[in-house]
């Protein structure tokens, strides 16, 4: 690609990766780039490794082969709590919600804050004052409407729901928001609703990988697509110089990239 | 452009439901309705009944369910069961008493042995549950079961009497106002406090409701599901034992035959207090009402000269009603 | 897992009765509810004795818990494969054994009911067993004469409802004394399901509805005991007369050390006994046993009173079942 300003450094970056699974063989040389400040969406029909690659990102499989880095440091992920731990959320399809609980408990599900001084460090007790008022301000930094942080998940909607997930990632995130199909079980309304949150989320400096098989999303709100196929990065697509049919044509490869004009290619 | 809170907005609108979202839910006023609304019922309808002293002759008689509750809310809070709780209370109060007196032991030795030996079941429990992977109905009817034969073996099937004075330290009394009060039901209700402060005030109790409410959000939170899951069935095993010993201080000897249908009652006052058989809701201190409950009608229908056999019938429709208040509670919510 | 435990239980049943043929004798088959509760201990090992007393070979069996139907059938089933010619039973549930019962009589192997009849009782071939109505009688009839013309403020510690023996030992209980259901000296009724800590709330739920309460009638000793926990803690051990059924050790012990006033003794042993005997006779000379034998229920007291016939408690222990 042609550019005066040099590259910038990728914030996360993936050469080589394999992974196979007996005789299958899931990631066969997988590149990946993230730069800073963009939403890129990973797009790859069934079997083209798509979910293995965020897998081994996320930290919930270790590749057999290949490096990953991160701010150009190379780094190994053995859980998805290193993965967190490295500063990478992961915003899971099924939103990881505990229903019953209320939206305050569920953002802090896991890194609970404790009062200060002995109560919290010797009973362990929690602030639950400092939670709801940090939620609160989560919640409104991403310009989600909800009045209280006190409701139960459940009582949400899906868009809301979705909305939580969103801002509990964002929330605890340093450096990258991973997010799988998230507007797959919403509606039109609340679907842009997600999307304008995506882009929020990248506004305030945290890039996104967003997995989708939503192309009219993809094309809202991608910045580039990344093409999986047969365990490769197939392509990456620039939503602004190429139609939706062509991408999809080079996904399912009825199209190759070299037959794309260059500057459809990010 | 601030995104509006779209499809929760017409219900929530309504001024009623404004009021009806700031009281704590149905499930967790309801037992205490109950039991106010049954105190007050036997108050009426007997004069021996409104009286310190039968409150606190209750307080006692709930004890041992009162507290085995303690351990099955934790379990049943993470959407598991356990149905070895009366058995494992059993084998506490029998090694505690037989190493007590066949052993000679020192009360401040054997005590905490028969409670390292109801504690060494909980942790069994909670290994087959999570490293053998197997439902917790079916580990803890097997347990249940070892409980027993090893505590019939031990014990001879005989009940161990003539107890040094130490064991029975919670069977004393002190006196408040006009009224006794055990020192049992003391530990009992401080039990409840501490539980209570660990669910609702530490990291700890949300992971254990957590857990039960979606198990795999807990996990991909961080929380480790499996080492919590064991913890609680051993703390569970650990309050069995306390139940033991108070049992023991209030009979005054270490039974064989003990708490054989501790299971469904403790189970009874855990769903008559509000907790779901489903895991990740409930109130700790529900449990304490729902084994009052009981008591209080078996103490009240004794005292009115019901037959026994109402008793049952009227805690089967109570435990009915509590569980479809649950239900339909959720499905207007 | 049943299946297993139906399997291993066959084959044990199958070694037993294959070295009882091949010394030729006589096999009987002992079935109890539980194989815990002291009373069926002493059933075996009066049976056992008998055995030995009489060449013959006794195989036993016992349900889990009290109210295990299918490992008594089961149990039958094997015995009778085995070889036992007489099977002797303590029912756990008194309906649902009958089929199996009647299945093993057709193959000529006599049953005989111990201590709880079947429903109806003609199912088995006779029935050995405790006049629970007469231990009820006994302590009834011994309340009375202890009372001395004081009226009584009785209270009924029972078992659970629909249970045939808590019935039966409360009805005569209540006859001894003189008394119809629902006489207004019977100051108050509460079930303790036969155990120690229910007996204890019963009879401190009692206690508060009438504090005046003199004569406790109570199902069985545990529950007795549970009623004298609750009556010493509220300093009324004393001016309380208590009645028990069972004649166990611990309940004889009680009766010495005057924590309970009387108790009605039953013979477990002599059961087992009479049941091997008749087993070792019908294998002999082909005669069943039949009808209605009464075992025997003995007044046990330290403190007897005229016109009812008691035994002191040195021949209780002498007689006594559970050590």
């Amino acid at each position: 690609m042609a550019s005066a300003s040099p590259a910038p450094t990728p914030v996360l970056e993936a050469r080589g990766l394999v992974k196979r699974y007996g005789h299958v063989t899931a990631l066969d040389g997988a590149d990946f780039q993230l730069l800073p400040g963009e939403i890129l969406a990973v797009i790859g029909d069934n079997g083209a490794g798509k979910s293995t690659l965020i897998k081994a990102l996320s930290g919930a499989l270790v590749p057999d082969e290949g490096e990953i880095r991160l701010d150009g440091q190379p780094i190994r992920f053995h859980s998805p709590l290193d993965a967190r731990r490295a500063g990478i959320e992961t915003v899971y399809q099924d939103l990881a919600v505990a229903p019953a609980m209320t939206i305050a408990e569920n953002l802090f599900l896991g890194r609970e804050l404790r009062r200060p001084g002995l109560v919290g460090r010797l009973l362990g007790m929690l602030d639950r004052r400092r939670m709801l008022e940090q939620a609160k301000g989560h919640m409104e930094g991403l310009k989600i409407g909800i009045r209280s942080m006190r409701q139960a998940v459940e009582t949400l909607s899906g868009g809301q729901r979705q909305g939580v997930a969103v801002a509990r990632s964002a929330a605890f995130a340093r450096h990258v928001v991973i997010m799988d199909e998230p507007t797959a079980a919403l509606g039109v309304k609340e679907g842009n609703m997600v999307l304008e949150l995506i882009r929020r989320v990248r506004d305030r400096g945290l890039p996104v990988i967003l997995i989708s098989h939503n192309m009219p999303h993809v094309f809202e709100v991608a910045d580039r697509i990344h093409v999986a196929r047969l365990g490769k990065r197939c392509a990456v697509l620039d939503p602004k110089r190429i139609s939706m049919s062509d991408t999809v044509a080079v996904m399912t490869g009825a199209k190759r990239p070299e037959e794309l004009p260059p500057e459809a290619l990010a | 452009m601030t995104t509006p809170s779209t499809a929760a907005a017409p219900a929530h609108d309504r001024p009623w439901r404004r009021i009806a979202d700031r009281l704590p839910p149905i499930t967790t006023i309801g037992p205490l309705l109950a039991l106010l609304a049954a105190g007050t019922f036997f108050a009426v309808r007997t004069d021996r009944f409104l009286a310190g002293q039968n409150f606190s002759l209750i307080l006692q008689q709930v004890m041992e369910v009162g507290v085995i509750a303690i351990g099955q809310t934790l379990v049943i809070l993470t959407a598991g069961i356990d149905l070895s709780c009366g058995m494992v209370m059993a084998l506490g109060s029998i090694v505690m008493t037989k190493f007590a007196v066949d052993l000679g032991l020192a009360p401040w030795l054997a005590i905490p042995a028969g409670i390292g030996a109801s504690t060494a079941f909980g942790y069994l429990n909670g290994a087959l549950i999570t490293f053998v992977r197997l439902p917790p109905f079916i580990v803890t009817l097997g347990t249940l079961n070892i409980a027993f034969a090893i505590t019939q073996i031990y014990s001879d099937a005989q009940t161990v009497s003539g107890l040094p004075g130490a064991l029975n330290l919670f069977g004393q009394t002190f006196r408040l106002g006009s009224t006794e009060v055990t020192y049992g039901v003391v530990l009992m209700l401080l039990l409840y406090a501490l539980t209570w402060f660990v669910l609702h005030q530490t990291g700890v109790g949300r992971h254990v409701y957590a857990l039960g409410n979606n198990a795999e959000a807990a996990r991909l939170m961080g929380i480790p599901t499996q080492r919590l899951l064991r913890g609680v069935y051993t703390v569970a095993g650990a309050i069995y034992g306390v139940a033991g010993l108070l049992l023991v201080a209030r009979t005054g000897v270490g039974d064989p035959q003990a708490g054989q249908t501790d299971n469904l009652d403790s189970i009874t006052a855990v769903v008559l207090g509000g907790t779901s058989l489903f895991g990740g809701r409930g109130q700790i201190l529900g449990s304490l009402v729902g084994a009052l409950i009981v008591g209080v009608f078996r103490n009240g229908l004794t005292l009115m000269g019901v037959p026994s056999v109402y008793q049952i019938l009227i805690t089967g429709i109570l435990v009915i009603l509590a569980v479809a208040t649950d239900r339909l509670s959720r499905a207007r919510g | 897992m049943a299946k297993l435990n139906r399997v291993l239980l066959g084959l044990l049943v199958l070694a037993a009765a294959i070295a009882a043929a091949a010394a030729d004798k006589p096999i009987i088959g002992l079935i109890t509810k539980t194989d815990t509760n002291p009373f069926f201990v002493k059933m075996k090992q009066g049976a056992e004795k008998a055995a030995a007393a009489t060449g013959a070979k006794v195989m036993s069996a016992a349900g889990k818990f009290d109210g295990d139907n299918a490992t008594q059938v089961t149990a039958i089933e094997n015995m009778t494969t085995a070889g036992a010619k007489t099977i002797l039973i303590t029912p756990s549930d008194t309906k649902a054994i009958v089929p199996a019962i009647a299945k093993a009589r057709e193959k000529g192997v006599m049953v005989i009911a111990l201590d709880t009849p079947t429903d109806p009782q003609s199912a088995t071939d006779a029935l050995f067993a405790t006049d629970n109505f007469k231990a009820g009688v006994l302590i009834g009839q011994y309340a009375k004469a202890a009372m001395a013309g004081k009226p009584a403020r009785i209270a009924t510690l029972d078992l659970a409802p629909g249970i045939t023996v808590g019935q039966l030992r409360h009805d005569g209980f209540l006859q001894g004394f003189g008394i119809k259901e629902g006489d207004p000296a019977i100051v108050c009724s509460a079930d303790t399901r036969g155990d120690r800590a229910k007996g204890q709330t019963a009879m401190e739920n009692c206690l508060q509805k009438a504090p005046d309460l003199n004569v406790v009638y109570t199902i069985n000793e545990p529950a007795a005991a549970g009623a004298y926990q609750a009556l010493k803690a509220a300093g009324k051990a004393t001016g309380v007369l208590i009645v028990s059924v069972d004649g166990g050790c611990p309940g004889v012990k009680a009766i010495q050390a005057g924590t309970l006033a009387a108790t009605s003794q039953q013979y477990p042993l002599k059961m087992a006994d009479m049941g091997v005997r008749a087993g070792v006779e019908y294998a002999k000379s082909g005669k069943k046993a039949s009808g209605y034998v009464d075992t025997g229920v003995t007044l046990i007291t330290d403190r007897p009173v005229s016109g009812v016939e008691s035994k002191d408690s040195k021949f209780g222990l002498a007689n006594c079942w559970g050590g």
